[in-house]
């Protein structure tokens, strides 16, 4: 029997559909193995003393938040749980409620922490690289208030804050640009402070040859599998490594797909042989 | 009333995300609202949010606030200005300066940035001693980097013929430059996968609540 391209092509997508669902609604519990990049971003928030003060920049949307959002709440829960006060900021502008919703999840685990003393928003600023440029100078002129209108200079947690100098590291948690590469760019090669984040899967192979001898980013965590790396790292079981079971039955199915076609072409050429 | 909205959010989220699904069967009425829908909200999205938390914050507000201790603002709001010229034949040219401007001192500010990041930082991080690593694996690591960077530049240099001898570390770099393609193709199958994922836990989530 000969099935048409389309065809093919529609019997891929409903068994791909079925085999990430299944693992979603009867979940398999496989475990990943750590990499090196994603310890070299734990161990930089494990080692900043505590009381520091550090920003997570949420520079994507929800287009990319299955992938970004679990490593924003594990490196918020990481910098609680070692009482390292949290700065968040954002390139893109929907940014600014992701980092609520993070925040949201992860104080329903650490309900003692208050806004303005462990953490706060300062929401949205456009300009990528020039703002980042600009908090280098001053940060208080780029955020004159938090995204609750409560003025710099009133938020506690930021009394001795200045500048980026002042800042003991930052993840920028990046889907495109502005996002990590203008945080490094000018963050770490013109300030000198530790640069670390995570981005997309897609994005990854691009920035891992930052992570370097030269450190031009403290690790990186690239995709879903990073993220539910760094979920065991902390001990918790997050919303990444629910989702890896899924995954990595989708990859499965994938190499199969890719074993078939291959095959099929072998097959279809020695035909045209013949 | 919030519970209802909320339920109503939800639905038209499913209702929305299975038609742009629907397109994997064929091309259909639902797919195509779907995308025009998705296309009319971003706009319009864009131009309130830019309003609004752009223009106003950084602009009017400034400007109603203290006219004379911000009339520099004066300068990029008459720029501004001059870039919508653009829709009329007639004022189009004016466009000219605002775009001219953007692409220097973009050009201006971005070009040191490169420099440093992409060519100095990464030309530095190259140049290492293969041998120091406390491993196996890592001489190893080290070693793979430093060919690996070596005959993918190589690969890059049309100068001389590759040919002969001058072929070898071209070959070699093709094939770092392949296994490079291999990783980017894996890492966004896993992206993709992330998306099918995170559509599919709303579904049987929040709208479906078959998985908690």
């Amino acid at each position: 029997m000969t099935l048409s391209a389309v065809m093919e092509r529609r019997i891929i997508y409903t068994v791909l559909l079925i085999a990430v669902a299944l693992p979603l609604i009867f979940p398999i519990g496989w475990t990943t193995e750590v990499s090196e990049y994603t310890n070299i971003v734990y161990r930089l928030i494990e080692e900043t003393p505590e009381d520091k003060v550090v920003i997570v920049s949420f520079d994507y949307d929800p287009s990319t938040m299955t992938e970004l959002q679990p490593m924003a709440e594990a490196m918020i829960e990481h910098a609680f749980i070692k009482n390292q006060k949290v700065i968040a900021t954002a390139l893109w502008p929907m940014g600014v409620q992701m980092a609520e919703q993070a925040f949201d999840k992860v104080l329903s685990y650490y309900p003692d922490k208050q806004r303005g003393i462990d953490y706060v928003n300062l929401g949205y600023k456009v300009g990528g690289m020039v703002t980042i440029q600009a908090m280098g100078r001053s940060l208080k002129e780029v955020y004159p208030s938090d995204n609750q209108n409560t003025a710099f200079e009133d938020i506690p947690m930021l009394q001795n804050i200045h500048r980026l100098k002042d800042i003991a590291w930052i993840s920028s948690l990046s889907s495109g640009v502005p996002g990590i590469k203008e945080w490094m760019m000018v963050a770490r090669d013109n300030y000198q402070v530790p640069v670390t984040g995570g981005c997309t899967a897609i994005s990854a192979p691009g920035f891992f040859p930052y992570v370097n001898e030269q450190r031009q980013l403290y690790g990186l965590l690239g995709g879903l599998k990073a993220a539910s790396e760094y979920e065991s790292l902390i001990g918790r079981l997050g919303p990444a490594t629910t989702k890896m079971d899924a995954q990595s039955i989708a990859h499965l199915l994938i190499l199969v797909f890719i074993a078939i076609g291959n095959i099929k072409a072998y097959r279809s050429r020695k035909g045209r042989q013949q | 009333m919030i519970h209802v909205m909320q339920v109503l959010g939800i639905w038209l989220a499913a209702f929305f995300t299975l038609s742009i699904f629907s397109f994997l069967y064929k091309d259909n009425p639902f797919y195509k609202f779907s995308e025009q829908v998705f296309v009319g909200l971003s706009a319009a999205y864009w131009l309130v949010y830019i309003i609004y938390s752009i223009m106003v914050p950084n602009l009017f507000a400034k400007l109603i606030d203290d006219f004379f201790g911000n009339i520099v603002l004066l300068i990029p709001a008459i720029l501004g200005l001059m870039m919508l010229m653009r829709l009329h034949p007639k004022t189009q040219w004016l466009s000219r300066y605002p775009i001219s401007i953007m692409i220097g001192t973009t050009a201006g500010i971005s070009m040191l940035r490169y420099m440093k990041s992409d060519i100095l930082e990464q030309v530095t991080a190259t140049m290492i001693n293969p041998f120091a690593a406390d491993s196996t694996s890592g001489i190893a690591g080290n070693l793979l980097l430093i060919i690996g960077r070596i005959t993918g530049v190589y690969f890059f240099y049309f100068s001389k013929k590759q040919e002969g001898i001058y072929k070898v570390p071209s070959k070699i770099g093709i094939w770092f430059l392949m296994v490079s393609f291999g990783a980017t193709f894996g890492y966004t199958v896993m992206a993709r996968i992330s998306l099918l994922i995170g559509r599919l836990e709303f579904l049987l989530m929040d709208w479906l609540h078959i998985i908690k």
